[in-house]
């Protein structure tokens, strides 16, 4: 049974002088356990299809079901609550809060969404930071890393639940090339260990080659679909 | 609960100076409100306590109708003798009256023998009077300051009329009044002492003993003009008053028909204007603190609400419901009321500490040397810092509303 089921997506935005169709009509399934990219150009549509996969956005037609379930049709208070369950995100721009420690980034999904107790948390924080290989930094705050240890933590902070699912919209466009790759591979052994399925978003033709599977996007329309066969690490 | 204090707090930190300019102005505030407070207040009971302790007491029973006419001081208007018998009874049996005071008040010609002129005479029992209004004895001026000196035979003389006559110490003076049956009588008096006055320039009371004012209206029985009363907690002046006012109905058969008028000193003095304007500048003092806790944290916090679109969007993509997200920018912007009232408390507190040793002296009207000692109770201590945190949570709801509506895909597009 495929994780995600999305058919005939359609999303249209509405400007002050034009209609711009960023999707149209999208269809494909994407099984568990899954490693991801949707590639093209930009403005091919690929962030508005995480966006609809994530729940953070509704199509304009069509339907999208994640994990068994409509997200389509969900209010906004049932799609955060569907995002911290089942959903993991990783940003371009890493997005770690200022205020908090690399270690409090990533436990913050556990206190402030699905609110765990203390010593739970904190082994499994431990464990997630250990396993991304910041646990030598976990008391510096975001300022005091790196870009790649940066996105460590991000994707650290995205697994710390065990969500069914980790976007990534770019996860690479900020990273240099070694970074990047180093980025992709370390998502990978994650997806490897947890069993999570990655999404992600790219036009970096350097880490695409890392996918498994590969929807290539143009004008907001699928335009290819390519399965590889790529070794795990 | 912890954690959003936790980030809270650090968000707080994070903007240190923006943060430390809004606490600073909440404090501001919370100095100005308190130390007005207590200045105004302490200003406000000194003055009231001269008044109620020189002449007027807390409370005054009268016969109905005698202080419409009080100007005139109606003799045929006194509470008849079996009527300040039943209201002396009912004033003993009332716990939370200290003393009081049973006045004979009548319109008189003074003369030295040289000059006359016109005076008010009350006629009272000396130690009821001394007790009644502890501050008479301060009001002498010269002579004698102690209850001897309205014993019978001997009168205080106000200040202004023994000036304008030349009269001193130890003169002989001569009291004419006319009766309730229209005859004159007069008596012969020594002067005991000057009598400061505590009513303004228009004071013109003088006092003898309540006998030599029996035998100049050739009064058989003793009529009373009024009774000043002394509370033993004056911020308990109106509940005594009511219930002053009702056991004297009981004693009537109709409550309504009741010979007995209470009044407050309130109800008597000019200064319970004063008092009530004092009242209302510390109102609008107050409303000056609320709209400047209001207008910082809201400004504070729709600054920071657009400071971190992204990072709203952020949380509010991982999952935080928009409830939590609310919550973080209500606990930011109460820390920060708290804070300030905080801050501001200290600081008024050693303002005001500062002013009560420094006691500050000054004039009113006629009264001279007063000794200002400014104080400030719990009660106004934590309305304020209530008002503060309060309205800083009001000032915050706005801007923890917007964060908590934000669409997290607009939030996260924001650059």
């Amino acid at each position: 049974m495929s994780l995600i089921t999305a058919n005939n997506l359609v999303k249209t935005y509405q400007t002050e002088a034009i209609e711009v169709r960023a999707l149209q009509g999208v269809s494909f399934g994407i099984e568990a356990r899954s490693f991801v990219a949707f590639v093209g150009p930009s403005g091919s549509g690929k962030t508005t299809l995480l966006n609809l996969i994530g729940c953070l956005d509704r199509p304009t037609s069509g339907q999208i079901e994640v994990a068994g379930v409509d997200v389509s049709q969900l209010e906004r208070h049932e799609a955060a609550a569907f995002r911290g369950e089942n959903i993991g995100f990783i940003f371009q721009n890493f997005n770690l809060l200022p205020v908090l420690t690399a270690f409090e980034n990533v436990e913050y999904p556990l206190v402030m969404v699905q609110e765990w107790p203390v010593a739970e948390r904190h082994e499994r924080v431990l464990k997630i930071l250990k396993a991304v290989g910041m646990l030598e930094q976990k008391s510096q705050f975001p300022e005091q890393l790196s870009g790649g240890q940066k996105q460590r933590v991000a994707i650290a902070r995205a697994l710390v639940t065990r969500p069914k699912l980790v976007l990534a919209d770019e996860p690479t466009a900020n990273l240099d090339h070694e970074t990047a790759y180093m980025i992709i591979r370390l998502m990978k052994a994650m997806r490897n260990d947890f069993g999570t399925t990655f999404i992600f978003s790219t036009h970096d033709t350097r880490i695409i080659g890392e996918a498994e599977l590969i929807y290539t996007l143009e004008d907001g329309r699928l335009v290819q679909h390519e399965e590889r066969l790529v070794a795990n690490v | 609960m912890f954690n959003l204090a936790k980030i809270a707090m650090r968000n707080i930190r994070r903007y240190r100076r923006r943060s430390l300019l809004t606490i600073s102005l909440i404090a501001f505030g919370v100095v100005f409100v308190l130390v007005f407070v207590a200045v105004s207040s302490s200003f406000k009971d000194l003055m009231i306590r001269q008044i109620t302790d020189s002449y007027l007491g807390d409370l005054q029973i009268h016969r109905r109708g005698y202080v419409a006419s009080i100007e005139t001081l109606p003799l045929n208007l006194n509470l008849a003798p079996q009527q300040a018998t039943n209201a002396a009874k009912v004033l003993k049996e009332n716990p939370e009256i200290a003393s009081f005071s049973e006045r004979i008040k009548f319109g008189a010609m003074f003369s030295n023998f040289t000059d006359t002129t016109n005076i008010r005479i009350n006629g009272v029992v000396p130690e009821n009077e001394f007790a009644t209004c502890p501050q008479m004895s301060a009001r002498i001026s010269g002579g004698d300051k102690s209850v001897d000196a309205l014993k019978k035979g001997k009168i205080l003389v106000p200040v202004l009329l023994a000036r304008g006559m030349g009269t001193k110490v130890g003169d002989t003076v001569v009291i004419v009044a006319t009766n309730k049956d229209g005859s004159v009588n007069g008596k012969t008096l020594m002067v005991s002492g000057i009598l400061e006055s505590a009513t303004g320039p228009g004071g013109r009371d003088g006092y003898i003993h309540i006998d030599d004012a029996m035998e100049i209206l050739r009064m058989p029985q003793r009529e009373i003009s009024e009774f000043a009363i002394s509370v033993k907690n004056p911020e308990r002046v109106d509940a005594v008053a009511a219930a002053v006012t009702e056991r004297l109905g009981a004693i009537v058969k109709d409550p309504k028909k009741a010979p007995f008028q209470v009044h407050t000193w309130a109800e008597l003095s000019p200064f319970a204007n004063i008092a009530r304007m004092v009242d209302l500048m510390t109102v609008f003092v107050k409303m000056m603190l609320i709209a400047i806790v209001l207008i910082s944290i809201l400004n504070i916090m729709i600054m920071a609400v657009y400071e971190r679109v992204r990072e709203i969007g952020t949380i509010a993509a991982i999952g935080t419901l928009p409830g939590k997200i609310r919550s973080l920018f209500l606990v930011e912007g109460l820390f920060l009321g708290v804070a300030g009232a905080l801050v501001g408390l200290m600081a008024s507190l050693g303002i005001i500490f500062g002013l009560y040793l420094w006691k500050f002296s000054f004039d009113f009207g006629q009264a001279t040397g007063l000794i200002l000692e400014p104080t400030i109770d719990l009660r106004q201590v934590t309305m304020a810092c209530a008002m503060v945190i309060g309205v800083s949570i009001v000032a915050s709801l706005q801007p923890a509303f917007k964060a908590s509506r934000m669409e997290p895909i607009e939030a996260l597009r924001h650059v």
